[in-house]
């Protein structure tokens, strides 16, 4: 023998024994894996929108790494994540959800959370093929908080109909009732997109129970240039306007109505146009401007103490700019990991202590009971409204707070959280539920399991 | 009346902003022939970098200056790294290359910079005045200023300077001008130089207006109408271009808009582009290409 061939035999051997030892390694990570419950991340860090996201994740992840640190995993069993860069685009988005949807070294996926409206709708059928629920905290379709229709779409908290609603019953509260709302002007300058015609049935609805006058403006996207519908508003004159707006749109919206000379006060940004990175680049014209959110702004809720000491002071955190913490967004993640946790918890209740799949964690879901008292116990009382879900809830908040800019951070300047008109709008929304079910052929669950 | 004039002219202005991205597309195309798609990106390279020096505590001159500085290599590198290599090589393979470096300017400068959305203050005041009873920003008409003097300049450098002169016989013929001498390659660096002071100008005036943030790459979609109906080597076709789109888009919102129950600027430019296109393919102030045939 050669030997250039001994040479090849010895390499082809060394080859051999390391795909074995890595095969055994890997056997053992795997049932090592199984023991922890996987949440695949949907995120766009990169991209258009990558900065109102940056600080989502990272409220996320160090509520998850406060789980396993302080607590050791949900009743010891650990998390596990990864990331799966969508771009806040649909192809991407649903790129990744077939890619993790099988889960992880044996762990199941429990929740997928798409993080952008238009994913959420495109993977709505798909969920229900594969039992995995999408849990869409403040965005996604707002029928589906009717889950004999839609058993694995999560709207969950704040629908874009309760932001409506929230915002219109604030503006009763600043101008001294319901029965004031009559002939007030209330124009809606919104992203024309499905997500931003979202709330134009509810605010029809509303204008018709109330007697206020209702104007819908679109501004195309990507919305940096708004003269038009500002020079529009000024002819107008409405008394207020709601913006419903995302990315670039608020800043310039904010600074074309302060060209326009329309009071940055009279303004109440929706969910997407209420974060920090939305006043900031409009600058000083943006103080005193309204949005209501479901995700109040600041550090001093118990669980950020928690956090700073356990997480962010040891440097566990996956904030890049420590001037984000408590921002709505960061919020906004941590509040999402509250409720995923939370989910997971009440289907290990039932199920067994054990890697919930999706199934489960669905039934986890239609049975979350956030009370206040589980929320003090969290410590995020006033962060997080009380939720309770079932399967014709798939909301089970419907209330938001509205904050004020004032230059440098959010005051909350509602008297706590501003309840929507749920018990007003939910036959509406059933109604457009069940004609969902009848163009897709869809016979609807029964809701008493 | 006064309605319709304010919507006017507050159109007109916002086209002034577009004409801005414009005018750079129009010098690298003006110069070599090349479509450089990744203008827009300069334009948020130049406002992210002058935004992070101030946010280290530069001087607004100094960092105005740095800034400049880092526009002029990064147009001088574009050239030399990848459109020099692709000398006499398909225009589309150009424009190709200029669609891979957006990516990559865009990509790096998030990463070097960050994704974070920054405030731009200028210092210019930006509360209405009445003008014959027509409000009008004062923000928009600072900017439409600034253009004016950017136009004004770039007619002195291209007609009054020997390398302005030179570019010009470049345009006109580049094998003539090569036989008299003119360097091809200098002054294209020059000229890709001079595209990243203009992105700078459009940059720091678009950074004011919405904020630095990923969306200034988006500007762009506008600059494209802009250059069709002004024409592709014309700076003065750049300015009446951009007039044309921003006073078209903003009367079509407001009375076009609200007849079709929805918004009409994203595509109403486009319309008014390929309108132009039928007419005059050219531009109104483009040179038609002629060729022996």
């Amino acid at each position: 023998m050669s030997l250039l061939k001994r040479k090849r035999i010895i390499t082809k051997a060394i080859g051999l024994a390391a795909v074995v030892l890595s095969a055994a390694v890997g056997a053992g990570a795997s049932a090592e894996e199984a023991k922890t419950q996987y949440f695949p991340l949907a995120t766009f860090r990169v991209g258009a929108y990558a900065s109102s996201g940056i600080p989502v994740w990272a409220g996320e992840i160090d509520y998850f790494r406060y789980i396993n640190e302080v607590e050791g995993g949900i009743n010891g069993i650990k998390l596990v994540w990864d990331e799966c860069e969508t771009n806040w685009e649909v192809e991407k988005g649903v790129e990744c959800y077939e890619r993790v949807k099988a889960g992880k070294n044996g762990s199941p996926v429990p929740i997928f959370l798409p993080h952008g409206d238009p994913i959420s709708k495109a993977l709505t059928e798909k969920s229900v093929a594969d039992k995995i629920p999408l849990v869409t905290i403040a965005y996604g379709r707002t029928e589906a908080i009717d889950g004999r229709v839609f058993p694995y779409s999560f709207p969950v908290v704040f629908s874009f109909w309760s932001e409506a609603s929230s915002a219109v019953n604030f503006i009763a509260e600043k101008v001294g009732g319901k029965d004031k709302l009559k002939g007030l002007k209330i124009a809606t300058v919104y992203h024309d997109s499905p997500y931003g015609k979202e709330t134009q049935v509810p605010l029809a609805h509303l204008a018709k129970t109330y007697g206020f006058v209702d104007i819908q403006i679109p501004v195309p996207h990507p919305g940096n240039e708004q003269s038009a519908q500002w020079a529009k508003i000024r002819q107008l004159k409405p008394d207020w306007v709601f913006l419903r707006g995302w990315g670039v749109m608020t800043p310039v919206a904010i600074k074309t109505a302060a060209k326009v000379g329309f009071p940055v006060d009279h303004i109440i940004g929706g969910i997407w146009s209420g974060s920090e990175e939305d006043v900031r680049p409009a600058g000083a014209v943006a103080k005193g401007y309204l949005a209501i959110t479901p995700f109040p702004a600041g550090a001093n809720f118990e669980i950020h103490q928690k956090l700073k000491k356990h997480i962010l002071d040891k440097g566990l955190s996956d904030l890049k700019d420590p001037k984000s913490f408590g921002s709505v967004y960061y919020n906004s993640g941590v509040d999402e990991a509250i409720v995923a946790v939370e989910a997971i918890r009440t289907a290990q209740a039932h199920f067994g202590v054990r890697p919930i799949n999706g199934e489960e964690a669905q039934w986890g879901l239609e049975h979350l009971d956030l009370s206040e008292e589980r929320l003090a116990e969290i410590g995020a009382t006033g962060l997080q409204q009380p939720l309770k879900l079932s399967a014709k809830d798939h909301e089970g908040g419907g209330a938001g707070k509205v904050l004020q800019w004032d230059g440098e951070k959010w005051n909350v300047v509602s008297n706590g959280w501003v309840k929507s008109d749920r018990e007003l709008l939910l036959p509406l929304i059933y109604e457009r539920a069940a004609a969902y079910a009848r163009e897709k052929g869809i016979t609807p669950r029964d809701a008493t399991n | 009346m006064s309605f319709f004039v304010e919507t006017l002219v507050g159109g007109l202005l916002a086209g002034v902003m577009y004409s801005l991205v414009a005018i750079g597309f129009v010098l690298v195309f003006k110069a070599s022939g090349v479509f450089n798609f990744a203008q827009g990106s300069m334009v948020l390279c130049a406002a992210l970098t002058f935004v992070t020096l101030r946010d280290k505590g530069l001087d607004f001159w100094l960092a105005a200056l740095i800034t400049l500085s880092v526009m002029v290599a990064l147009g001088i590198a574009v050239e030399r790294v990848v459109l020099r290599p692709l000398v006499n090589r398909p225009q589309i393979t150009l424009f190709m290359a200029t669609l891979g470096v957006s990516f990559v300017i865009e990509g790096v400068a998030q990463i070097v910079m960050g994704a974070s959305v920054h405030e731009l203050d200028l210092g210019i005041v930006d509360t209405p005045i009445e003008i014959g009873g027509v409000q009008v920003s004062q923000f928009d008409l600072a900017a439409a200023g600034t253009a004016g003097l950017l136009v004004i300049a770039l007619s002195i450098f291209f007609n009054k300077t020997r390398v302005g002169i030179a570019l010009r016989a470049i345009a006109d013929d580049p094998q003539a001008a090569l036989s008299i001498g003119i360097r091809l390659q200098t002054l294209w660096q020059i000229v890709w130089g001079v595209a990243g002071f203009v992105s700078l100008i459009a940059g720091l005036l678009w950074g004011a207006r919405q904020g630095v943030q990923f969306a200034l790459t988006l500007v762009v979609l506008k600059a494209l109408p802009v250059l069709i109906i002004g024409g592709f080597t014309s700076i003065a076709g750049a300015i009446v271009g951009g007039l044309i789109v921003g006073a078209g888009d903003s009367l079509a919102e407001i009375y076009l808009g609200s007849l079709l129950g929805g918004s009409v600027s994203t595509w109403f430019a486009y319309v008014l582009a390929v309108a132009f296109l039928l007419v005059r393919p050219a531009g109104l102030f483009g040179e038609a290409p002629i060729e022996r045939i």
